[in-house]
């Protein structure tokens, strides 16, 4: 270290083991290993055994939700198709780029179109935010309904997974209702009789008809307050309804024994 | 030492008592000078082998010295037997696959972003019916039975039984256990049925719909779908 930094390949090496040097000294440094649990990938030492192995998922907790071992049919790509994992991804996915929207809109009658219109036009990135969120939540559905129709086909409704399913139908309705609460907030022709057809749809419900399309919309007819009813329904209510449906369902498919199957 | 402490709970008699019965002891009440040497512990260690010699004197009659807490039922909620079956970790080998989903489907989903605009038409006006008016995509089955069906049928008892009630209740009328595609002809038939029925009134809502809700032909009448317009044109 005498005559400093040399020169050519060998002052590259140096560096090289330098950088190395550091590298180590802060994975072995107390706070990395305060961030990092045992059997983390990124701590110190880590080496790949069945008990690290274990400890990934143990000792983590966002894999949490998984169990440390599956069954080994259940990896398989051709088995599950990722479906009902990616149906979570994009709800993720949907609530990032929703918060984001959030904060550029105003839910009324007034100012939702202009604002709409001016994310598209002057926000950075706010027209492919906006994209992202419309066509995730198309994407949403589509992997709810075929995950629903992979479950059916592999029969992993019976039991004793026979309440996961229902619970399942219910979160296929909540996502319908959250794709269809959303529809009405660009506040353009497209969502106004979109959302028209559809409320009157409602209105056909035996005995309670007028009350149901009364509670839906806000009043009679489309107007404000059913787009602040809708967009209150759209980022607050079934979001918490379906979170809290979600823990129960994922809760349910490890205490009803894992994955289903094999055929 | 805790098996004497339970004993005596049981009994009701002081755990020296127990203590001493087990290693063969008489009573500390006759021995007194026995007794501190019994609750030390170096006294417990030899009492399991000296136990058996001790059970014909047992307790009283009439006495459990067990009792039953709970009996736990193979048919809980939790599997509680643990069959031998094939398994592997989740890290990496689960991790991984859905690690490489995720980045595939937010690659496609970008792509799609950029390449095709999410609609935005004019403001709403109520004034101004368009026609067709139709409903979001996943509603346009429904708004397609509207036209075939009283509303109150293709309204409420098609979704509302069918498609609500009746999916919730297919585990408790599909009794038969299997789950061999072999076994369960009928059962896949039928869903079958019900999902190309589903899907192709939705792609007839969507794209043979036009105006009032007319059927037309979308290569010669042009496509009355508003949802994909920044693609269609």
């Amino acid at each position: 270290m005498a005559n400093g930094n040399g020169s050519g390949g060998n002052g590259g090496l140096k560096l090289r083991e330098r950088f190395a040097e550091a590298g180590s000294r802060i994975r072995n440094s107390q706070t990395w290993g305060s961030i990092f649990r045992p059997g983390s990938p990124f701590r110190a030492g880590y080496s790949d055994s069945p008990r690290n192995r274990s400890y990934v998922i143990m000792n983590n907790v966002l894999y949490h939700l998984h169990p440390v071992k599956v069954k080994r049919h259940g990896v398989r790509l051709s088995y599950t198709l990722c479906l009902g994992g990616l149906s979570f991804f994009l709800f993720i996915l949907l609530t990032i780029t929703g918060i984001f929207l959030m904060f550029y809109y105003t839910p009324s009658a007034e100012a939702a179109y202009a604002d709409v219109q001016a994310l598209s036009t002057s926000v950075t990135f706010g027209g492919l935010v906006r994209n992202l969120h419309r066509w995730g939540a198309h994407f949403m559905v589509i992997t709810v309904f075929l995950h629903m129709s992979r479950v059916f086909y592999h029969g992993a409704y019976k039991p004793p997974r026979e309440f996961n399913w229902v619970i399942g139908v219910i979160l296929l309705l909540l996502t319908l209702l959250l794709s269809f609460t959303g529809y009405l907030l660009p506040w353009d022709q497209l969502a106004l009789w979109a959302v028209t057809v559809g409320g009157n749809m409602a209105g056909f419900t035996p005995v309670f008809g007028d009350q149901v399309t009364f509670a839906l919309l806000g009043g009679v007819e489309i107007s404000g307050a059913t787009l602040l009813r809708f967009y209150v329904l759209h980022v607050l209510f079934l979001p918490f309804i379906i979170v809290i449906f979600m823990a129960v369902h994922f809760w349910r498919v490890r205490k009803d024994g894992g994955i289903s199957g094999p055929l | 030492m805790r098996s004497a402490n339970a004993k005596a709970k049981a009994q009701g008699v002081p755990v020296e008592a127990i203590l001493a019965d087990m290693a063969g002891l008489p009573p500390p009440g006759a021995a007194p000078a026995l007794a501190p040497t019994g609750t030390n512990g170096t006294a417990a260690a030899p009492a399991p082998a000296a136990a058996p010699a001790a059970v014909p004197a047992g307790p009283p009659e009439g006495v459990r010295t067990q009792r039953l807490l709970t009996v736990v039922q193979a048919k809980a909620i939790q599997q509680v037997k643990a069959e031998p079956t094939d398994k592997v970790n989740v890290w990496p080998h689960l991790l991984a696959i859905e690690f490489v989903a995720l980045l595939v489907v937010t690659a496609v989903l970008i792509v799609i972003s950029v390449v095709i605009n999410a609609p935005l038409l004019e403001a709403a006006n109520f004034n101004l019916t368009p026609n067709p008016s139709k409903a979001p995509w996943y509603f346009l089955g429904l708004q397609e039975l509207l036209s075939y069906f009283d509303p109150m049928i293709a309204g409420v008892l098609i979704p509302g039984l069918i498609g609500l009630v009746g999916l919730m209740a297919i585990p408790y009328i599909d009794r038969n256990p299997s789950v061999r595609p072999a076994d369960r002809k009928l059962a896949i038939m039928m869903f079958t049925f019900f999902l190309m029925g589903a899907a192709t009134l939705v792609i007839i809502g969507s794209f043979f719909r036009g105006p009032g809700f007319n059927f037309t032909y979308p290569w010669s009448d042009g496509v009355f779908f508003d949802d994909l317009k920044d693609w269609l044109e």
